[in-house]
């Protein structure tokens, strides 16, 4: 039987049994009336499941700040060395009574979510063309790796004569930071795409625009979702390397700013903040991919 | 595994089977120099409305006749025609099944079908021939679900549903049955039967099973060395026998008939003392 109901999740013995011969029998409304009550009462298990993982998760960030509290409160560092928890609280609430704190959040997440959008359509629209087109990844190939394998920060000095010191030319090198994670992964993963399901489709007329859409971008959904994640992580640390080089605002000017003026809290204030935001929009676009990987995988 | 036509649906909208002529056709594969020759010399004409069973052993070249027909191989030399005009590229009149279902596994078993579907066809019409297949293989029940929700017998029959939808004057079937079990296998022998008696095409059906041929087909071809009597044996298959099998489908396995013509194919695959 097992053979036969191949990896379903839920109980549909029934219907994989009425199944094997035909006509289909009354009994498989009953075998797939199963399936909803099934999965519904399992998604509320894995919801409840989810939360208690996320519990878990938050233990070791409340041991490492008892930690801190304990290590500045006993006198063990001198608060120009490590801040308390309070004191870079009471920074948090400083920067943000003189209307800066939000500033510096809003322009960072803006020049993040704008460079890891462009280069990630960008890094698609690469992938695609590179892994698909013959001619186009002959051509092209050699001159991209070569691109790939220029540090990035090495793009800096021209970009700010380019381009000058203003939003676009931070935009842009976080564009190129997203973009080679997106490129490679969607490269790579449509030069493996199972050649069968490509051939069958061939078979009934499906080509071009449609075989693409219909079958090989669906299949590097799960590739390219854990490239669009190493572009998001790639997206803030350019971020704060353009802002640690030339910016009036943002939460790397408040970094190099911070550590000018000798404000060590202000610097832990930072470094939790990018830490905080990076991972949540790394958790929203893992929901994302959660759900694209159920639609596609 | 008896599948009810509502009258006059598939019959009416079914191309008339059209006939396949293979006409010397030869294949090589490898690259130059150590070029090995899978196929020659393969010349057959097959009546539309046919099925004919192409019988041989693992790696004779079966596969690759049939992918020829379907225009996703190119022989070396001869030609496919199909009524009359040469097979080039990929072949509307033809509909591939295989011995993978190869469904996409993102899509419901109704969009897999429905990827079979002639380009011409309109949105509605196109939606009540999926379903109407759907219920001739027995899935309608199934048409919501993934292919991996599905038994392998269950995923075969929607891929025979999906090269039915293309309406196909010639429907090629590389040994569909041969990855399921042996119950599944019988059943889907018989639903292939129906299929065919209601929508008559020409069948091309690769297989390493000589029960199998014997109980489809009308026709039966053999592929194999032809390397008796001459010292300088060549390489590649050809056509060792074509035999038409006695008898109205469906036919008693068990007949004496059947049993000789049996032996006599087996021992032409190699196997002897059966």
């Amino acid at each position: 039987m097992s053979s036969e109901v191949g990896q379903r999740a839920v109980p549909i013995s029934r219907a994989g049994l009425a199944a094997i011969g035909s006509p289909v029998t009354a009994e498989d409304a009953v075998g797939r009336g199963d399936v909803p009550a099934g999965s519904g009462s399992g998604a509320r298990r894995s919801t409840g499941r989810r939360i208690g993982i996320i519990l878990l998760g938050l233990i070791v960030p409340a041991l490492l700040l008892l930690g801190w509290h304990l290590s500045t409160a006993s006198g063990f560092f001198k608060p120009s060395q490590l801040p308390s928890p309070a004191s870079v609280l009471a920074a948090a609430v400083d920067l943000v009574d003189r209307g800066q704190l939000a500033t510096h959040i809003l322009i960072s997440t803006q020049r993040v979510v704008l460079g890891f959008l462009i280069g990630s359509v960008l890094g698609v629209v690469a992938g695609a063309v590179l892994g698909l087109s013959r001619v186009a990844d002959i051509l092209l190939t050699p001159t991209v790796g070569a691109l790939r394998a220029v540090p990035s920060l090495a793009w800096v000095p021209l970009l700010v004569l380019w381009i000058g010191i203003n939003e676009d030319s931070k935009v842009t090198l976080i564009t190129i930071g997203a973009f080679f994670p997106v490129f490679t992964t969607l490269y790579l993963g449509l030069r493996h795409v199972d050649r069968n399901l490509v051939e069958a489709a061939r078979a009934f007329g499906v080509n071009g625009l449609r075989l693409l859409t219909t079958v090989q971008l669906p299949a590097v959904v799960p590739a390219l979702f854990s490239g669009l994640r190493l572009a998001l992580a790639q997206s803030w640390l350019f971020l704060v390397a353009a802002e640690l080089i030339a910016s009036s605002m943002g939460l790397g000017f408040l970094l190099v700013d911070s550590q000018q003026n000798g404000r060590v809290d202000r610097i832990l204030l930072a470094i939790i903040l990018l830490a905080i935001i990076g991972k949540t929009t790394d958790a929203l676009l893992g929901i994302a991919e959660r759900w694209a990987v159920r639609r596609w995988a | 595994m008896t599948a009810v036509l509502a009258p006059g649906t598939t019959r009416t909208t079914s191309k008339q089977a059209l006939g396949v002529h293979f006409s010397g056709l030869g294949r090589s594969f490898g690259a130059a120099g150590s070029r090995r020759a899978v196929l020659r010399d393969v010349s057959v004409e097959v009546e539309p409305g046919e099925i004919l069973a192409i019988l041989g052993t693992s790696g004779c070249g079966k596969s690759t006749l049939l992918r020829a027909a379907a225009g996703l191989d190119v022989p070396d030399s001869g030609e496919v025609l199909i009524d009359g005009t040469p097979v080039s590229g990929i072949d509307e009149r033809c509909a591939v099944a295989f011995q993978e279902p190869r469904l996409l596994p993102w899509h419901t078993l109704q969009a897999n079908v429905a990827i079979g579907l002639p380009k011409s066809s309109s949105a509605s019409a196109g939606k009540a021939k999926v379903l109407e297949l759907l219920k001739l293989v027995g899935l309608d029940a199934f048409a919501k679900h993934r292919p991996r929700e599905v038994s392998g017998g269950m995923a075969q029959r929607t891929s025979l549903a999906r090269a039915l939808a293309r309406n196909p004057g010639v429907l090629l079937l590389d040994e569909p049955f041969g990855a399921l079990d042996a119950l599944t296998r019988l059943r889907m022998q018989d639903l292939l039967l129906d299929v065919h008696s209601a929508q008559p095409t020409t069948v091309l059906l690769v297989t390493h099973d000589v029960d199998e041929a014997l109980q489809l087909a009308d026709r039966i071809l053999v592929l194999g060395r032809d390397d008796d009597g001459h010292d300088d044996a060549r390489e590649g298959s050809t056509i060792t026998e074509l035999v038409t099998v006695p008898g109205a489908r469906p036919r008693d396995r068990n007949s004496a008939d059947l049993g000789a013509l049996r032996s006599s194919l087996l021992s032409l695959l190699g196997v002897t003392g059966h």
